[in-house]
């Protein structure tokens, strides 16, 4: 299509440039030498590397990554095993679960929050900083238009978005003309469940374990991303004008009664929701049970007690709510697939090796220039 | 541009007054301003842009661009498409404005070149956009013709002027243009400026052979013709000045009429990526119903509970309805598949590859100084694929030069070197050539190697003598005398030019000529002889004479032409000597020489007197004049005595056999076009190695009739089909009805030539024949048309590229071959002697056939390998790129969620994999160039369009398809469970999509990495900066700064440095690019090991041998085995005796003296009878052109190049 604009029918200097060697004025001076430049780029002479697959690079190859990749492998699979994890579901789709009727009888008006518990025994030990997390299945924090459903001006503490966010939020935009702050689908239904963990010692005594509420989100989105409108000093009077989320039951800046700093938009649990899951199965951060000094695991093993304060819906499309209980290792949390992945791959590319080594001395017809013809 | 203008009036008939501006006012005819130019500063942006939306592509993204802003099907951002669009529009608007301002310019230089106009009464200079039509002007020597003008008068006797017109129809001699006898004598100004003649003639037109007019002057009509006019283009020669009147000006002159848009020509290649660009975009919608009937079910399942947490917009109340908006979200995100830079970056490629093509050192012809030439940027990916080369004979495979070679005289052959053992020696640049210092009035150019002659002439041997002095004095040569003692002669056909100067360096030197005598330079002394009659040649006589009256007051007749003519007419006594002579020809024609025989008659006095009065009488006869003419000559050219044989090698440019051998191991088919005599045209066939004596059959088919040449064509046929399948007889009939014979093609092992006659081809190319004359060529090895109009040779060509879909290319040199050029696929004109229409014409050029090979087989098969491997790469790199969406659509609702982050997005194709695949684009070689030249056969994978097809975009989509998939999957299986070391949520979209993306820019850049052959340092720092680009962007566009300031748009703000600290991001990515690239290096390998190509075989051998020097091309040139074929090969149609007896053609100084009065009647209408004769045959255009070459001018080729 362009090739219509390089190609010019007429050309008036043609007809010029032709008759000049000829015409009167002909005789000027010697002719330039046309001759092209003797360089290598235009006589496409570069010097250049020129590899060509050949059976002495491309099987060693593949010797050599299955021997690197089988031992990253049986490495990442050896740490993920060592990983302990402890999943518990307190969906209450059962009816022998222990949180069914709080989850049949939810209602969005109920003032009075439902509570459940669940039991549950700990064989090992958990050693070190154990991590708590809250997972939801068949949630699409993906959705587009979820995704799209936040400000982040907003959220980044601009006092015109503030009061005026963007169109995206729609329709948890305004509340009775009153901006919603923070605006959008996303804040709007944040995980507001509650859960507290205790132990059951051999007396039955139920102790209740320290739950470390700071420290759960990225540090950029806490110190860059999120930030309260003109400073924090008092988010009352800043929030002053908006309306909370409609299935909020506090404002924004009353999310942590027990800490002053950790209100407003940089609440940590606000920004981990925030930060929207890939897939629709995933697992958030909820709380950090740091390790008890000296020899004790932070998690003997043992009974425990979840007390859930039911709050978040998700039967009416399928959800699931899990509580899981995790160490982490180098590699992060556990994680079998990129194991058994890196182990599988090594080792079919260490076969494959073998094959084409098998096959290239069976089968190989090429014997240089004997039978090029000319 | 005028379209407007042309509206308002559709001009009939065009009244022209000569020196009445106010008169021709009235009708505003087109000034003499020309406007070749699209664009002025103020309509460049509005039309260019408008131009540019024409275009399917940039529509298409346009259309995307509005679907973008529509809120509820947006998915991506406006940006992510307009940046592309605009980087797109920006670079074609900027080549177009370059365009435009070139031709600004030239316009601006030729509408200033300065012309005499004559205006009130006294000559003015103007410039030519001032000049009008009906103003006089003055045109000297040398000079352009301004517009079209009629001739009113010129400095030459009888108001003739001589012209040049290669521009216009590519032909460098002479014509002649002669004014009404009733203006002629209106020399000066004051006459010219009463002069109030009105023309009435036709509406401009583009038909450069014609023009209808007539002029109203003093109450009288006179009809007006082409002969009398000049036009635009043309050049003054050898006329000091003359004076017309423009008839028409401007943009409506024949030249400017005739440039008309050129047809574009497009690669297969072009037509093959619409196509597929198509069926992608089918592919498109297809996955956009696939996804958003998913959508549908989705939302009636799942998104109608989720509403809890996600209610469906206002606008939005059923599942269907968010479908159909779910399609059109896909149509937006999946776009990328339809790859936007895609045109841009094949015309990068392109264009670059011209450039290599004009950079060539090796297609630069010094002596001439021309380098080779794209003058098309759009078709070199097409020379890779070439199947069928057609070419012009004179100028293209020969030098359009005579040189007189050997000679045979008197029974003595001359010619040959021997060296002290007998043995012939090779004739080559070193070999010693004969010294002529004896003689002062030599040729320095000319060469002869053999020393024998020049002892035989100064032995005085009477018949050596004889023999030269009859080459000296029987031509129609004009001499000049350029300056004391250089002597240039101008000759009719190059063949009599050759024999001339032979005559002059061996001491018979044509001095000067007068109607009545010819002076010779005998061994330095002058001699003037009387020039009694010349029996001109034609093509029936085959043969020319001359009778001459010597000093010493014998009549002699010299007589010249075809040997079987020649010996028809010998006296009994020469008996012996035609014996060893004809033995003496053979070998000459068998070294592919085109001979001619020499013999002469003493005439008895008395008898000849008789005879000439015969013959004046006989030329003042009205009815039967030729006729009675040729048989009153055929009366006395009897009897005649041999003196021998002259042999004249036609030269070949340097390296034809060679090319013709190389090309046909590429599996090119030859088939030359010539408009020379099927003699010519054989013989030299012969000498380029395309017909041999061992060849098993050599068809000539030369029927006058469509039976005939069905005959002819049907018994080759047969022939060919009957040896090579004796098996099954009845299988003749039926290939008649099967179009494609390529089985037979393949089985025929024997070697045919066909050789077809002109008017043969007429018929042969009717309907009904052309089927099988395809055929019995295509089964050929060698196909030869000669006696071929211009408009047969498009015609074949457009048989072969319509009937056997293959791509065809074209190459010659002169005006005859435009249309041929203009036809194939491929246009290539040979920047020669015959002007610069063919080049104009042409997509390529260059000085010499044998550059020809090397465009083929290494511009062009690096060009159509460069191409394939780009689009290859390009499709599978938008493919693994663009459908990570669809794999994402599974998972998230198939929502439209993207994968990456818009910016990527945007800048994924322009940025980070844009130069990377330019630079394999543009600079890699599979196989050097050398190793291209050694082995042909490496050429043939581009003509079976083996590189880039179907199948091989569907392998490369699959490709990218799968590589799409693992680039999800891995992270997918990866992600869902995983935490960052600190125990954070790391499953997030942003962290999902910075690991795929890196994934996917590390996993295409390995892939172009094992995709580059040749990595030069440009690729090192393409495919490295771009990964480099890459993560370099990413940073800056997720850093704090850029968040701060446009928070909105950068929301991807910290993810990559929290995603890719992390070991475990690493991790993926590298089993992620690990995963895509094992089973396409498997299957590379396995095949490169087990099947490989020629390529991968020559590229091994290349590896092998690196260190040792280029190889040198060994290709010899095979000579054959004389066999008996002899030709009077003059290359001209008429020979103009009748114009050299008249002496009409001389300046007045040199025929001062005043013809004799028994020749007046006969000279004195000899333009006329000219004219008669062109007027015959002016009815096809290109037969026109051959007349006139024939009739008057005479030019040789050294005039033109000093």
């Amino acid at each position: 299509m362009i090739a219509a604009m390089m190609a010019s029918s007429y050309n008036a200097k043609e007809e010029d440039g032709h008759h000049s060697g000829s015409s009167s004025h002909g005789g000027a001076g010697a002719v330039k030498s046309k001759k092209p430049d003797n360089t290598a780029f235009k006589q496409q002479r570069l010097p250049a590397w020129q590899p060509i697959l050949t059976a002495g690079t491309v099987l060693p190859a593949f010797f050599v990554i299955g021997l690197i990749f089988i031992p990253i492998g049986i490495g990442l699979y050896v740490t993920s095993n060592n990983i302990k994890e402890f999943e518990v579901d307190y969906t209450g789709v059962d009816i022998n679960s222990p949180c069914y009727s709080c989850a049949k009888n939810f209602s969005w008006n109920s003032t009075q929050s439902c509570v459940c518990s669940v039991n549950f025994t700990l064989e090992q030990p958990f050693e070190s900083n154990v991590f708590m997390y809250y997972g939801l299945s068949n949630f699409y924090q993906n959705h587009r238009r979820y995704v799209k459903s936040r400000d982040d001006s907003q959220l980044n503490g601009d006092l015109s978005a503030l009061m005026n966010p963007s169109k995206e939020c729609e329709p948890y935009r305004t509340n009775d003309g009153l901006p919603i702050a923070p605006c959008g689908a996303i804040a709007n239904s944040l995980f507001n469940d509650t859960l507290d963990l205790y132990y059951v010692d051999s007396n039955s005594t139920k102790t209740p374990i320290p739950l470390a509420k700071k420290g759960i989100a990225w540090w950029t989105d806490k110190h860059v991303k999120f930030r309260n409108p003109s400073g924090n000093t008092n988010l009352t009077v800043t929030f002053q004008g908006t309306t909370k989320p409609v299935n909020w039951r506090k404002p924004v800046y009353e999310l942590d009664p027990s800490e002053a700093d950790n209100n407003g938009f940089i609440n940590e649990d606000f920004i981990v929701w925030m930060r929207t899951a890939a897939l629709p199965t995933f697992r958030k951060l909820y709380r950090i049970i740091q390790k008890k000094s000296g020899t004790t695991p932070t998690l003997p093993s043992g009974r425990y007690i979840l007390d859930i304060t039911y709050n978040y819906p998700v039967l009416s499309f399928d959800g699931r709510k899990r509580m899981i209980l995790s160490t982490i290792s180098w590699m992060g949390g556990k994680n079998p697939f990129l194991g058994i992945a890196y182990i599988t791959v090594g080792s079919i590319c260490f076969f494959l090796g073998v094959v084409l080594l098998i096959i290239h001395h069976k089968y190989d017809t090429r014997n240089n220039s004997a039978d090029i013809p000319n | 541009m005028a379209f407007w203008r042309r509206k308002a009036h559709i001009e009939k008939e065009r009244h022209v007054k000569a020196n009445a501006r106010e008169y021709n006012d009235k009708f505003s005819y087109a000034d003499n301003h020309i406007k070749t130019s699209k664009y002025n500063i103020f309509t460049f942006l509005p039309i260019n842009l408008f131009e540019q939306f024409q275009r399917v592509a940039n529509a298409y993204f346009l259309v995307l661009l509005i679907l973008q802003v529509i809120p509820a099907i947006s998915s991506l951002s406006w940006f992510t498409t307009i940046v592309p669009l605009v980087l797109v529009l920006v670079i074609t608007a900027v080549k177009d404005a370059t365009d435009d301002y070139f031709r600004h310019k030239s316009d601006r230089q030729v509408n200033n070149r300065q012309s005499q106009v004559l205006i009130r009464g006294s000559l003015q200079n103007e410039k030519w956009m001032n000049v009008r039509v009906g103003d006089i002007i003055k045109l000297e020597n040398n000079q352009f013709v301004a517009a079209d003008i009629l001739l009113l008068c010129s400095s030459e006797p009888y108001g003739l002027c001589y012209i040049e017109t290669a521009e216009l129809d590519g032909e460098t001699n002479l014509k002649v243009r002669q004014a009404l006898t009733v203006t002629s004598d209106l020399g000066d100004v004051s006459k010219l400026n009463d002069f109030d003649g009105e023309v009435i003639c036709e509406p401009p037109n583009n038909k450069l052979d014609k023009f209808t007019g007539t002029l109203f002057w003093r109450d009288n009509k006179y009809a007006l013709d082409n002969e009398k006019m000049l036009l635009r283009g043309c050049v003054l020669r050898n006329t000091e000045w003359c004076f017309g009147m423009v008839i028409f000006a401007g943009l409506q002159t024949k030249l400017m009429q005739n440039c008309g848009r050129t047809m574009f020509k497009r690669t297969s290649i072009d037509k093959l990526m619409n196509t597929l660009v198509l069926w992608i975009f089918g592919f498109l919608i297809c996955m956009g119903v696939v996804l958003a009937i998913g959508n549908t079910i989705w939302e009636s399942w799942i998104g109608r509970n989720f509403q809890v947490f996600l209610p469906w917009d206002a606008s939005q109340d059923s599942a269907v309805f968010s479908g159909f908006l779910t399609f059109w979200s896909y149509i937006i995100i999946l776009n990328t598949v339809v790859p936007i830079s895609l045109y841009v970056s094949v015309e990068v490629l392109r264009l670059g590859h011209s450039y290599f093509i004009n950079w060539d050192r090796r297609m630069y012809y010094s002596p001439m100084n021309t380098a080779a030439e794209a003058r098309t940027t759009t078709l070199n990916e097409e020379l890779g694929q070439v199947e069928f080369i057609f070419s012009d004979k004179t100028g293209t495979l020969t030098q359009n030069i005579m040189v007189f070679s050997k000679c045979s005289i008197n029974g003595q052959p001359y010619g040959d070197v021997y060296d002290e053992f007998d043995q012939k020696v090779e004739i080559t640049e070193k070999t010693a050539c004969v010294d002529f210092s004896f003689n002062p009035l030599c040729d320095r150019r000319f060469k002869f190697y053999d020393g024998s002659l020049v002892e035989a002439i100064k032995l005085e041997d009477a018949a050596v003598h004889e023999f030269f002095r009859l080459l000296a004095l029987c031509h129609t040569v004009m001499p000049e005398e350029k300056s004391e003692g250089h002597l240039v002669y101008q000759a009719q056909s190059p063949d009599e030019g050759a024999l001339v100067t032979a005559a002059r360096n061996f001491g018979f030197v044509f001095w000067a000529r007068t109607p009545e005598t010819i002076t010779l330079y005998e061994m330095g002394h002058p001699v003037t002889y009387q020039l009694l009659a010349i029996l001109d040649f034609n093509n029936v006589r085959k043969r020319m004479s001359v009778i001459v009256k010597n000093p010493q007051g014998q009549i002699k007749l010299y007589s010249k032409g075809a040997d079987t003519i020649i010996f028809e007419r010998l006296d009994p006594s020469s008996e012996d000597l035609v014996f060893t002579t004809s033995e003496h020809l053979s070998e000459f024609a068998g070294e592919g020489l085109r001979t001619l025989a020499l013999a002469y008659k003493d005439l008895d006095e008395d008898y000849f007197e008789v005879w000439m009065k015969k013959l004046l009488f006989v030329s003042t006869l009205i009815e039967n004049r030729e006729d009675q003419l040729a048989v009153l000559y055929e009366e006395i050219e009897q009897d005649l005595k041999l003196l021998g044989a002259t042999a004249i090698e036609d030269k070949l440019q340097e390296g034809v056999p060679e090319t013709i051998a190389c090309l046909n191991l590429a599996d090119i088919k030859i088939w030359v076009l010539t408009g020379d005599k099927l003699e010519t045209a054989m013989n030299i066939g012969y000498s380029c190695n395309m017909l041999r004596d061992d060849m098993n059959e050599v068809f000539v088919i030369s029927g006058h009739t469509l039976l005939e040449v069905q005959q002819q064509l049907r018994s080759a046929k047969e022939h060919i089909l009957g040896l090579s399948r004796v098996s099954s007889a009845g299988s003749v009939e039926k290939t008649d009805t099967f179009a494609d014979d390529s089985v037979f093609e393949e089985t025929i092992i024997a070697e045919y030539a066909l050789v077809i006659n002109g008017h043969s081809l007429a018929h042969a190319l009717e309907a009904q024949l052309k089927h099988v004359l395809l055929d019995v060529a295509c089964l050929c090895k060698t196909v030869i048309c000669c006696r071929v109009t211009p408009m047969q040779k498009a015609q074949v060509v457009e048989l072969v590229k319509t009937q056997k879909r293959a791509v065809t290319l074209a190459i010659g040199d002169g005006a005859n071959d435009v249309s041929m050029i203009k036809t194939a696929h491929i246009g290539v004109g040979i920047s020669g002697q015959e002007g610069m229409q063919a080049v104009l014409a042409s997509d390529y050029s260059f000085a010499q056939f044998r550059y020809l090979q090397r465009l083929l087989l290494v511009h062009g098969r690096w060009s159509y390998f460069r191409m394939c491997n780009f689009l290859c790469y390009f499709f599978y790199k938008n493919f693994a790129f663009t459908l990570v969406h669809f794999w994402y659509g599974f998972f998230c609702g198939f929502s439209a969620q993207t994968v990456y982050d818009q910016w990527f997005i945007t800048l994924f194709n322009i940025v980070y994999t844009s130069l990377p695949v330019l630079a394999m684009g543009l600079f890699d070689q599979d196989v050097n160039d050398q190793n291209s030249l050694r082995y042909p056969s490496l050429y043939k994978p581009g003509q079976q369009n083996l590189l880039f097809n179907k199948r091989q975009f569907f392998l490369c989509t699959l490709q990218g398809l799968g590589t799409s998939f693992l680039l999800f999957f891995i992270p997918y299986g990866a992600f869902s469970v995983m935490v960052k070391e600190d125990g954070s949520q790391f499953s997030d979209q942003q962290a999902f999509a910075v690991t795929i993306a890196t994934s996917l820019v590390i996993v295409v850049s390995v892939q172009i990495g094992l995709d580059t052959h040749y990595w030069t340092a440009v690729n090192h720092l393409f495919i490295w900066g771009s990964v480099t680009v890459y993560f370099a962007i990413l940073f800056a566009m997720q850093s704090d700064g850029i968040f701060g300031i446009f928070p909105s748009n950068f929301q991807f703000i910290g993810a990559a440095r929290n995603c890719l600290s992390e070991k475990s991001v690493w991790l993926v990515i590298l089993l992620t690019t690990v995963v895509c690239m094992v089973p396409g290096l498997a299957v590379s390998f396995l095949r490169v090991d087990l099947f490989p190509t020629l390529t991968d075989k020559v590229r091994h051998l290349q590896q092998c041998r690196k260190r040792q020097g280029p190889q040198e091309q060994n290709l010899r040139r095979v000579r054959r085995t004389s066999s008996r074929r002899s030709a009077y090969a003059f290359s001209h149609q008429q020979g103009y005796g009748e114009l050299i007896t008249s002496g009409k053609n001389m300046r007045m100084s040199s025929v001062s003296a005043a013809p004799s009065a028994g020749k007046s009647p006969h000279s004195s209408n000899w333009i006329e009878n000219m004219l008669k004769r062109k007027n015959e045959v002016s009815c096809i255009s290109d037969e026109n052109m051959e007349a006139s070459k024939g009739n008057k001018a005479i030019q040789t080729p050294d005039q033109h190049t000093v």
